[in-house]
């Protein structure tokens, strides 16, 4: 009786809980959007191939000179941008956005090693 | 300059292909020029660099003054390198410096800016260990900071001493200008204007608040302000004895 009281609970805390909780108890990332709507793909092909897609297009753009295309990192940056969870940063950047789900994916980019994560409509808030 | 290591231009070529684009142009659509006449720079988006173009950069020495920096404050201001406080002055990077010269025996004394000559045989990337350093179809040698691993090699090999080292980590990079530690840098060309249509950011500076000292222009096309004015006047390539020909010309030594 106590275990079925128990997996009730369970289950009763898995559907009420927001974010719904994974198998294994980690939350599911909900990452802040910004002012993103439509991306340049449909949703489910950006969370599973941005990373090619930008690959691909840095290598373009570097050796060959292709701009203007419609993956490009800047764009990302000023769709999905969102105020910065960190404290000491009061810009717009994409830091909340990437991290979310990379946390919950044990991904670690670095990608902002060199890029500017923050974006140009937050022009004067300090980095 | 010597005359062997130049690549020679040929305009009749150009014109006669010109000349037959347009006559077909004329046929196809009377009134409607279907192959309009390319402007400086500025690409259709999604069209790769050719090596149609050669970009190059004259300087006229005997219009750079010793003691104005304008050209060095637009770069850096334009690619914010000058920002890594941690690092000691010899490691600071350097994009662009002036270099003030003096002949002992004549007392010749003149003043030039240096950086990435853009060469066409570029060393650096001759030396590369995996890639990062090329030169671009159209003449501008790059870094491909996402495969530098920051090795150095081509800082030893460039004659120019025009490379920097990123010792730190930094912030606040300009969107179209990235940069990070661990890898090398150094004169892009503004890269990111030219493909845009735009002269960079040094030759702007110097035509607006200096004294026009800089020409930016496609050597390969015999038409451009930089290809009439080097044909008219003496221009020296910097240690052209190497054989590196580079797209940064100089005249008045």
């Amino acid at each position: 009786m106590m275990r079925l009281t128990g997996g009730l609970l369970l289950v009763g805390l898995a559907l009420g809980a927001v974010p719904v909780s994974a198998g294994d108890g980690v939350p599911l990332p909900t990452p802040a959007r910004g002012k993103g709507t439509q991306c340049v793909e449909p949703t489910d092909t950006m969370r599973r191939y941005h990373m090619d897609y930008l690959l691909h297009q840095r290598d373009e753009t570097v050796h060959r000179g292709i701009r203007g295309t419609k993956y490009a990192l800047k764009d990302c940056v000023e769709c999905h941008a969102t105020p910065d969870p960190r404290p000491e940063v009061r810009a717009l950047t994409l830091y909340g956005f990437c991290k979310e789900c990379h946390d919950y994916a044990a991904v670690s980019i670095d990608c902002f090693g060199c890029h500017t994560p923050v974006s140009a409509s937050s022009e004067g808030g300090s980095q | 300059m010597t005359a062997s290591n130049r690549k020679p231009h040929d305009p009749g070529r150009r014109r006669l292909l010109t000349g037959a684009l347009a006559a077909a142009a004329s046929v196809i659509a009377p009134g409607i020029l279907l192959v309009a006449p390319r402007p400086a720079a500025g690409r259709a988006p999604g069209e790769p660099v050719t090596d149609r173009v050669r970009w190059g950069l004259l300087i006229d020495t005997t219009r750079c003054e010793a003691g104005c920096d304008h050209c060095i404050t637009a770069c850096r201001t334009e690619h914010d390198w000058d920002n890594a406080p941690h690092s000691r002055p010899d490691q600071q990077a350097q994009w662009i410096r002036k270099l003030d010269v003096h002949n002992p025996e004549t007392g010749y004394t003149f003043s030039l800016p240096m950086m990435c000559q853009h060469c066409e045989n570029p060393p650096c990337a001759d030396v590369c260990p995996t890639g990062a350093s090329f030169r671009r179809a159209d003449g501008i040698v790059l870094v491909d900071k996402h495969i530098c691993i920051g090795c150095r090699y081509c800082m030893i090999a460039c004659p120019y001493k025009a490379r920097s080292f990123v010792h730190e980590t930094i912030g606040g990079q300009k969107p179209y200008s990235p940069r990070g530690k661990g890898t090398v840098e150094s004169c892009t060309l503004c890269v990111h204007r030219v493909d845009a249509g735009r002269l960079p950011a040094c030759v702007e500076a110097c035509t607006e608040k200096a004294g026009g000292a800089m020409v930016f222009g496609d050597l390969n096309d015999p038409g451009s302000e930089i290809s009439r004015t080097v044909s008219r006047i003496a221009t020296t390539q910097v240690r052209a004895d190497l054989g590196l020909d580079p797209g940064v010309l100089y005249h008045g030594f």
